[in-house]
């Protein structure tokens, strides 16, 4: 009982790229938008999709699956866009589905297993486990920063 | 860490008590005896030094701190006001705004004034000796009379009435009352004072003058010259009652303060013992028509118009800007909704929300305007400082310092002014004995004149100096390989006047102190072009020269022409397109690998924007023809090749945020009516 109490939670937004789940502290979620017109910027790195009107402010959109080297699909119905804030970067990532506010534990978050060895291994910062699902913490600092 | 919130609005706060300072400084100068002036000066440094202290940059408060007593020696009259001593304040400024520059650009405020403060200290000490031996005498004689415990000064009037009082029983004091540093309700305590005081005898000055009391323009203390029958105890017991009122000192005025008044006061003494020697009783009288009189003096000296303004972070404009285009963009859906279902009332809404929408869009941009007043404010200084190096004389004038303009434009006008005032004052106005054997008058005159027109702003700098030597320019332009022999011949009078902005040229003969430093005039040129303006240079050799800068009213909506190549659309901003034009393939040429057309007799290298764009194109267009724009930077031209011309367009400049940074030609971003993002080409990045 004393554990339950002096754990702490963090509350974190979850979202699908293929197959695997991902978590982003909802601190640094600003919203999650409906896939919109995207406006291509020239000789910007490919996973720059370009910029979006995002209520009056152009707003740079990344597509995650490009960032991690990912295979490239197709836009489907639920794809989002999850707007997130860094320090003053305003940034917008492409996501299969975004679909679950979740609270962990900040005990259940381990460091990455060094064995997984995928492509994506430097953009994250831990992974928690929750009963049967794993949850992937990005580190959102080298997501953003090439 | 928690300062750190309030650094922005003390370096605003700052600016403006500095940018005041110099202002009343330079009032002073022409009036040296009105002390009302240096009470202004006195109040803006005493606040400044208590925000520096504040936030912990002591080297700004501390040499604040000398000015102030500088300051103070001279409201009481201890010192008299010299253009020597000016000087030195008028330095201390100088640095404190160097400090405050600095403290701005994230530095900690830190500055060498060693000299300064050396200088400010021996004038403060009355030993102005270093400054000025021809009013050292004088200012040592004048430290010996005013005895330094009594706050206020009296006129002749007032003397007498405070001298005669005694004779009435009535006691004369100087009361000095200071409230709590947290006084909330500065007036108010005041007013209870002042109630308290008028009970039991008669106000006959204070310092704040009244009307400033009211208006609370004190800091905490305040002094009052009075006349009653209570003791001194007595009145300084009532007024401590009064609540937040922390000190209170009652000093009786002895008449020896009066008698051992200046020497040359012999005029003042036989007034006093003229109206002695008149009835008594009318004094008390004269005693109660003072205040008035004192405040209607008052009042005439300080009746500044406060405009009531509140200060607004420019992101926040930024924000409602941006709320404001959404609600544009969804006037025009509903437009379009209204039009389809064709429903009387739904039409009639649209229409006045429509209506309602234009004036509050007139009223969002305006809210970005600000006052060239802002910049043209620290210009009387720096003309005065400069004269006074070069030897020269001359007066600045200020016209139309109403005008507005946008906050950006006016962040980025303040360089390049300073570049052609120091220029107009330097090159163009002669020494005084040239400008005598010419036949002008000694004194030059530099105008500064600000106006709207159409949508733009026009600045222009004007002189009666000697004007553009156009042989000198030529010669000096032809040894620098700026122009060829052949080019020269051909070129106009304005064309020669021009030559003088072209980068690496300097028409000084001697490299002066004030302009030659190898920064030329290409660096205005450069600086006005990037704000979307252009500037312009008359000249008639011995009458004088005009520089006239145009300038967009905001940079915040600019004009463009909005291309398409293949499905995306692309703004160019019109102050860089020449024109438009449709070519045939086989108008095109080919030098050297780089396509080229004859523009008007000249050969204009091709950019095909879908290669540089590297846009994805579905299948290849060829129709024969392709829609060029030709744009320019400076004197170089080239053509634009894109699908199709869209049309011209006001739109809001957007910036694409922090995350992309440095993209290749392209400035920026707007957001066009049917909601998405077009991208703004840079056309100075494709011409190199």
């Amino acid at each position: 009982m004393t554990n339950a109490v002096e754990q702490e939670f963090i509350k974190v937004i979850v979202f699908q790229l293929a197959d695997k789940e991902y978590a982003i502290p909802v601190s640094h979620v600003q919203g999650i938008e409906k896939l919109m017109h995207i406006t291509r910027v020239p000789k910007t790195e490919s996973y720059v999709k370009g910029v979006i009107n995002l209520r009056g402010v152009v707003t740079p959109i990344i597509d995650l699956r490009e960032r991690f080297n990912l295979p490239v699909s197709g836009n489907e119905e639920t794809t989002r866009i999850i707007i997130i804030t860094l320090e003053d970067m305003e940034v917008g990532f492409v996501v299969d589905s975004a679909n679950d506010v979740l609270d962990i534990t900040a005990s259940s978050i381990e460091q990455q297993p060094e064995v997984v060895g995928s492509l994506e291994e430097e953009f994250i910062s831990g992974v928690a486990k929750l009963g049967k699902r794993l949850l992937i913490l990005l580190h959102l600092d080298k997501v953003l920063n090439p | 860490m928690e300062l750190n919130q309030y650094l922005e609005m003390f370096i605003e706060e700052s600016k403006e008590h500095l940018q005041a300072c110099s202002q009343h400084l330079l009032e002073l100068e022409k009036n040296p005896q009105d002390l009302a002036i240096v009470n202004e000066i006195f109040r803006s440094a005493h606040t400044l030094k208590g925000m520096s202290a504040t936030m912990g940059f002591e080297d700004l408060a501390d040499l604040t701190h000398k000015m102030e007593n500088v300051l103070d020696a001279i409201r009481n009259e201890k010192i008299k006001v010299t253009p020597e001593i000016l000087d030195v304040v008028f330095e201390s400024v100088d640095h404190l705004e160097a400090m405050v520059f600095n403290i701005a650009d994230g530095g900690d405020g830190k500055r060498n004034v060693q000299s300064t403060v050396e200088q400010l200290k021996r004038i403060e000490s009355g030993d102005t000796a270093a400054a000025s031996v021809r009013t050292a005498a004088v200012e040592v004689a004048a430290t010996n009379i005013t005895p330094i415990d009594y706050k206020l000064t009296y006129d002749d009037f007032e003397k007498t009435v405070l001298l005669q009082s005694s004779e009435q029983d009535y006691f004369a004091y100087e009361i000095a009352i200071a409230l709590r540093e947290d006084c909330l309700l500065k007036a108010a305590r005041v007013f209870m004072v002042f109630e308290i005081l008028e009970k039991n005898g008669d106000v006959i000055k204070s310092s704040p003058t009244v009307d400033k009391l009211e208006e609370e323009q004190f800091d905490s203390q305040f002094y009052v010259a009075y006349i009653s029958k209570e003791n001194a105890e007595d009145l300084q017991k009532m007024l401590m009652k009064v609540s937040e009122v922390d000190q209170v000192e009652v000093k009786k005025i002895n008449n020896s303060v009066f008698t051992q008044s200046s020497t040359t006061d012999t005029s003042g003494q036989v007034v006093v013992e003229a109206v002695q020697q008149e009835t008594a009783p009318a004094v008390l009288e004269q005693a109660v028509v003072t205040p008035t009189v004192q405040k209607s003096n008052g009042s005439k000296t300080q009746s500044h118009a406060t405009s009531k303004t509140i200060r607004v972070n420019i992101e926040r404009l930024d924000i409602l800007m941006n709320l404001f285009e959404e609600l544009v963009i969804d006037r025009g859906r509903l437009q379009s909704i209204a039009t389809e279902v064709n429903h009387g009332e739904l039409n009639e809404t649209v229409e006045r929300m429509s209506r309602v929408m234009g004036d509050l869009q007139n009223i969002v941009l305006t809210m970005r305007m600000v006052p060239v007043e802002t910049v043209f404010n620290r210009f009387p200084k720096m003309v005065r400082q400069l004269s006074r190096d070069l030897n020269k004389k001359i007066t600045l004038e200020v016209i139309g310092a109403e005008t507005e303009l946008d906050r950006t434009v006016i962040d980025e006008i303040g360089d390049p002014l300073v570049h052609l005032i120091r220029n107009s004052v330097d090159h163009g106005i002669e020494s005084p004995e040239v400008r005598r054997g010419k036949g002008k008058p000694e004194e030059g005159t530099v105008e500064l004149r600000a106006y709207h027109s159409g949508n733009y702003v026009f600045i222009e700098i004007e002189d009666d100096g000697a004007g553009i030597d156009r042989e000198k320019v030529l010669a000096k332009a032809l040894s620098k390989g700026v122009v060829s022999q052949e080019v020269a011949n051909s070129m106009t009078d304005r064309q020669i006047n021009e030559l003088i902005l072209a980068s690496g040229f300097s028409t000084a003969d001697v490299i002066s102190d004030v302009s030659g430093r190898g920064v030329g005039l290409d660096v205005v040129k450069t600086t006005i072009e990037s704000l979307g303006g252009n500037i312009s240079i008359e000249s008639t050799q011995n009458v004088g020269s005009v520089f006239s800068i145009q300038l967009p009213l905001t940079l915040s909506i600019i004009s463009v022409m909005l291309v398409e190549i293949e499905k995306e659309i692309y703004a160019i901003p019109l102050s860089s397109i020449i024109e438009t034009s449709i070519i045939r393939n086989s108008d095109i040429m080919n030098a050297h690998n780089q396509k080229v057309i004859d523009f008007r007799g000249k050969v204009v290298p091709l950019v095909f924007l879908e290669e540089i764009f590297e846009v994805p194109r579905q299948d290849a267009k060829d129709d024969g023809f392709h829609s060029v724009v030709i744009v320019r930077k400076g004197e170089k031209l080239a053509g634009l090749v894109v699908d199709s011309f869209i049309g011209q367009q006001e739109i809001v400049l957007k910036s694409l945020g922090n995350y992309l940074t440095n993209i290749f030609a392209i400035s920026g971003a707007t957001i066009l009516g049917n909601g998405k993002v077009a991208l703004i080409v840079d056309c100075n990045a494709l011409l190199k």
